[in-house]
């Protein structure tokens, strides 16, 4: 069953990318079904109503979104039957090679991660069609970004199907060659051009270390089928070879620090509603690989991949932060937020893998099922995010927060529900990210039972790393909150935007912020369902998740660490409640209104707030070594000896290290490389002609 | 029983929070050679506010007003799960001691976008700093509290403190090191001298004040009564880990009293300590304050790695 609703998912997003190509089919389409229902003239006047041209624009939308909602609400129903069912189902398609068709197996952990894209495809899939509706008009067609969506949502689902190389590699590079046309989406900016370029050139290089990891181990097991793989025994040497591989290739797709630097150029270019999936979701999908990868498929886990994979983790979560309180692009600073959270997740895998290779099962778990549940509240909270992103960007046409402000005011509903993503993604109580964090620091604190002593010391450290990361992560939130929705407004068309009209916009976004507290109070539930996750993969559970009850959340033992997400809620608004009673509503007076405080000078106005850049600058400066930072303050003067100042531009410019220390060099070999190469085209005809008599010289002399 | 006993310890906690102010205040005029106010001048100081008719800024959201609420009210529920006089109450196991962080740091996002939400730059410069130099905090923290949490493997409170109880008096070089570490980022978490001066009201030099700068009335009567709550919690988390002598351990009016007395003689000499360091230092510039901050860090990491390698058996 779980596994029909899959397909149907798969099947439902394939039609909403073709249903994009009629968009402007309407003629042919209302001759169709005059044809078709020309027994049932009522019907018939109905169908013409929809067909004509008023109406058409409007249903074609809706019926895109309303597919890729089937195909959101199937992935959901697929996931929790795979989830809470616990049963492994296996296919065959009659697809792909003569000799290899495609194998299909749907377990838990394919499940959990279906689930994750069904929650977010509801979401998305409300909150589309009020935020197409300004492409219609523009210069690019809907169908193309349609019909890319479509493919794009089920190359990521057949990813999660796949149980043979031949057809992982097939959806694995379906889904990055389409998100690169959305990318590509408005393609009228150069900046975006190269963006793409970029994702394009990341995803192909990525792609080609995942097929070498999966060619070791095709070429130990003798068969391309998961299932011959879960059988092979390598030598360590050989087994650290595909690892490596593969974690730089899901790593590249993920976004891993050195290796990130695409993904921020990437992910905001896209329309929003993309960017919530790519970043939400896609992101994810590269997470999932890499588990399957390493927890499934590889026989054996060794400790220094732990520590490797904790140290990247550690560096992502960090500089992914650092980078994005320097970012004034709303959505860029959310991509790079992308960056952060990916880090805490590789970190909860990390301290997996040195758990396991010590013997530690239970505690391998542990971290694993913190890695899976900081994978689903990222999904909720970042999508959320970018989603109201995409709102304010639909509603202001500012992209810059320096230039927005205020919008509390204007924008009543979207500031409710955007603060509780940005408490999300700030891991404070009682909300899901917080859950997640902490079952992190609950793993990371049972290092004691490690064997060696450096593993012991960095495992703790790289904790505290994660505490310094989350602190950042809310000033950063501060910083994006307090310039965007609180203040005055800094220009005319934040002062004067509105609350969305389409409720979709809304509706979509305010799911994803449910499902955020719904996570964030009672987490047990989830976290007992992981237990089929870990129980498939790694042979053991978690017995005492939930020990105490569904109300409390004791990962280890009662007695080692207790978290009541419920009561700490009860508690706050009882609190809350009880001084508004006594202090307020018991005689206290009505606050009066009036002018801020002015230091007597009167007259404040929006441009003397204090702005993001202001707002970051002491972090700026704190961790300076890791930006690449260019400051130039250009003085006007004039008059007799130039005495007098007449304009000061002061100029500000953060960049990130990856670029000189990494992508350039490298694209310096690369073009070095390309040019003493092409020294052999010299573009003489006759020269030519001499390659191609040589070398068939050469072949035949080997032949004889 | 147990329940509304917890219930109690928390009213104890939270009506004794401005005494211990006062305390503070004693001290440090008496060192600085001026005449004292009463003892109990913090509660007539909350009173009159408490009456006040409260001025809100026109451009003021709904979040400035909710964030004293807010603040309070986390902040009375860290108290709750606070050995106070007594271990082995039932709230401890609501939350441990990462929640623990994690309720100021609830408290600090919204008191740090409240200072945002008047759009003046006093706030946002307030809020800046105070949210800087609470990340830079928040790893030394996490650290020294790790160290104990390691030691004990336990985060929940109350079962930490009864492990240092029943181990006895030894002499944990990590134990030094976490209490050291944590001490540095109590006065930084609390906004004392040399971090941040709670008495100075010059723009330029305030941090947790510039944030707070717009309230008035009943609201900053809250904000005030939560940071004194906030102080004494610090307080009660430096005695209470590092030597939780006389602490009780059950529910007889003996152990509480002695408990009670107990705790009232080691605040008072955290206090005075305090206030010593207060009047004795001054302070930082706030470029300084990251320095102070990885000194405190260092402490802590130096405790884990002296747990790690000198206590841990292998």
């Amino acid at each position: 069953m779980a596994l029909f609703f899959a397909y149907l998912s798969v099947v439902a997003a394939l039609a909403s990318g073709l249903a994009a190509l009629a968009v402007d089919k309407s003629p042919g389409l209302g001759r169709f079904a005059h044809w078709l229902l020309r027994r049932w003239p009522k019907l018939q006047v109905r169908a013409a109503g929809v067909f004509s041209e008023a109406h058409y624009a409007e249903f074609h939308r809706n019926s895109l979104f309303v597919l890729l909602g089937i195909s959101g609400v199937s992935a959901v129903l697929a996931g929790g039957g795979a989830l809470f069912g616990g049963a492994v189902t296996t296919d065959t398609l009659p697809l792909g090679l003569p000799w290899l068709n495609w194998h299909i197996r749907f377990d838990a952990l394919s499940g959990f991660f279906y689930l994750l894209i069904g929650l977010v495809l509801i979401a998305v899939s409300l909150y589309g069609p009020g935020y197409v509706r300004e492409f219609e008009h523009g210069r690019h067609p809907l169908s193309v970004l349609g019909l890319f969506t479509g493919l794009f949502v089920a190359g990521m689902e057949l990813v999660l199907l796949a149980d043979d190389t031949f057809f992982f590699v097939i959806a694995w590079e379906l889904m990055s060659v389409s998100s690169y046309f959305l990318v590509a989406f408005q393609h009228e900016h150069a900046s975006n051009r190269r963006a793409a370029f970029l994702y394009l050139l990341m995803a192909v290089i990525g792609a080609m270390a995942i097929i070498l990891a999966f060619g070791v181990l095709a070429g130990f097991s003798g068969g391309l089928t998961f299932d011959h793989f879960r059988t092979v025994k390598l030598t360590p040497v050989w087994a650290s070879v595909a690892f490596v591989l593969a974690l730089f290739g899901f790593g590249m797709k993920a976004g891993l620090v050195p290796l990130h630097a695409w993904l921020p150029e990437a992910h905001p270019v896209a329309p929003s509603h993309i960017s919530a999936l790519m970043s939400g979701v896609m992101l994810k999908v590269a997470v999932y690989g890499f588990i399957r990868f390493t927890f499934d498929l590889l026989d054996q886990v060794l400790w220094q991949w732990g520590g490797l994979v904790l140290v990247i983790g550690a560096a992502s979560t960090l500089l992914g932060v650092l980078y994005a309180m320097m970012q004034h692009d709303i959505k860029r600073l959310l991509a790079y937020h992308s960056v952060e959270n990916i880090g805490i997740i590789f970190i909860g895998l990390g301290l997996s893998l040195i758990y396991i290779s010590e013997g530690q099962q239970q505690l391998g778990a542990l971290a694993l099922v913190a890695a899976l549940l900081h994978s689903l509240n990222h999904a909720l909270f970042k999508s959320l995010l970018f989603l109201g992103a995409g709102t304010i960007i639909h509603q202001t046409h500012e992209q810059n927060i320096e230039h927005l402000g205020g919008l509390i005011h204007r924008m009543p509903k979207l500031a409710v529900v955007f603060l509780i993503g940005t408490l999300s993604i700030a891991a404070l109580p009682p909300f899901n990210g917080f859950v997640s964090e902490w079952l992190t620091f609950q793993a990371a604190l049972q290092a004691s039972g490690i064997g060696g002593g450096v593993l012991r010391s960095m495992v703790p450290t790289s904790a505290s790393v994660l505490a310094l990361a989350g602190a950042l992560t809310a000033t950063c939130f501060v910083k994006l909150y307090g310039v965007v929705f609180l203040g005055l407004p800094r220009t005319r068309r934040a002062a004067t935007c509105h609350e969305s009209v389409h409720r979709g916009m809304l509706a979509g976004p305010a799911w994803l912020a449910g499902l955020c507290v719904l996570l964030g109070v009672f987490p047990t539930p989830m976290i007992e369902s992981l237990n089929v996750v870990t129980g498939q993969l790694l042979g053991v559970t978690l017995p005492g998740a939930s020990a105490l009850g569904w109300l409390w959340l004791t990962p280890v033992a009662p007695e080692v660490a207790s978290y009541s997400a419920s009561l700490v809620l009860v508690g706050i608004l009882l609190t809350g409640w009880v001084c508004y009673q006594l202090l307020y509503r018991r005689g206290g007076l009505e606050a009066r209104r009036a002018d801020p405080w002015d230091c007597g000078f009167g007259g404040l106005n929006a441009r003397m707030q204090y702005t993001a850049t202001a707002f970051s600058m002491p972090i700026r400066r704190i961790f300076e070594p890791v930006f690449d930072v260019e400051e130039t303050i250009e003085e006007k003067k004039s008059g007799p000896g130039n005495f007098q100042n007449t304009g000061l531009h002061y100029q500000l410019r953060v960049s990130d290290l990856a670029w000189p220390y990494l992508y350039a060099p490298v694209a310096r070999v690369v073009t070095w490389l390309s040019r003493w190469v092409s020294r052999i085209q010299t573009g003489n005809i006759r020269t030519y002609i001499a390659y191609s008599f040589f070398t068939l010289l050469i072949l035949l002399w080997g032949i004889s | 029983m147990a329940w509304l006993l917890a219930l109690l310890q928390t009213l104890l906690f939270i009506a004794s929070a401005p005494l211990l102010a006062g305390w503070l205040k004693k001290v440090k005029c008496r060192l600085q050679n001026r005449r004292a106010p009463s003892l109990f001048q913090p509660y007539r100081d909350l009173r009159k506010l408490w009456r006040k008719e409260p001025i809100v800024a026109h451009p003021a959201s709904w979040i400035f007003k909710a964030a004293p609420y807010i603040v309070l009210s986390t902040t009375v529920l860290a108290a709750s799960i606070v050995p106070l006089i007594a271990v082995n109450l039932p709230t401890a196991k609501i939350a441990d001691v990462v929640v623990l962080i994690g309720f100021f740091a609830l408290g600090r996002f919204f008191l740090a976008l409240a200072g945002m939400d008047i759009g003046t730059a006093f706030g946002g410069m307030g809020s800046s700093r105070e949210m800087t130099v609470s990340a830079l905090a928040e790893p030394a923290m996490l650290m020294a509290v790790f160290t104990l949490a390691m030691s004990a493997s336990t985060t929940n409170l109350s079962v930490a403190m009864n492990y240092v109880l029943h181990t006895g008096l030894v002499l944990r070089p990590s134990f030094v090191f976490a209490m050291l570490g944590m001490m540095l980022v109590a006065v930084a978490e609390t906004g004392r001298i040399p971090v941040d001066n709670p008495t100075t009201h010059l723009e330029l030099t305030m941090i947790h004040e510039a944030m707070i700068l717009e309230y008035s009335g009943r609201y900053l009567g809250m904000i005030e009564w939560a940071s004194q709550i906030k102080l004494m919690l610090y307080g009660v988390l430096i005695v209470n880990i590092f030597f939780p002598w006389g602490i009780a351990q059950n529910f007889s009016p003996e152990a509480l009293g002695f408990g009670a007395l107990a705790l009232t003689l080691k605040l008072a000499a955290l206090t005075v300590v305090l206030g010593l360091s207060e009047v004795l230092f001054a302070k930082m510039r706030i470029f300084r304050v990251q320095e102070f901050l990885s000194f405190a860090y260092l402490l802590s990491l130096l405790g884990m790695l002296s747990h790690i390698i000198l206590e841990v058996r292998h």
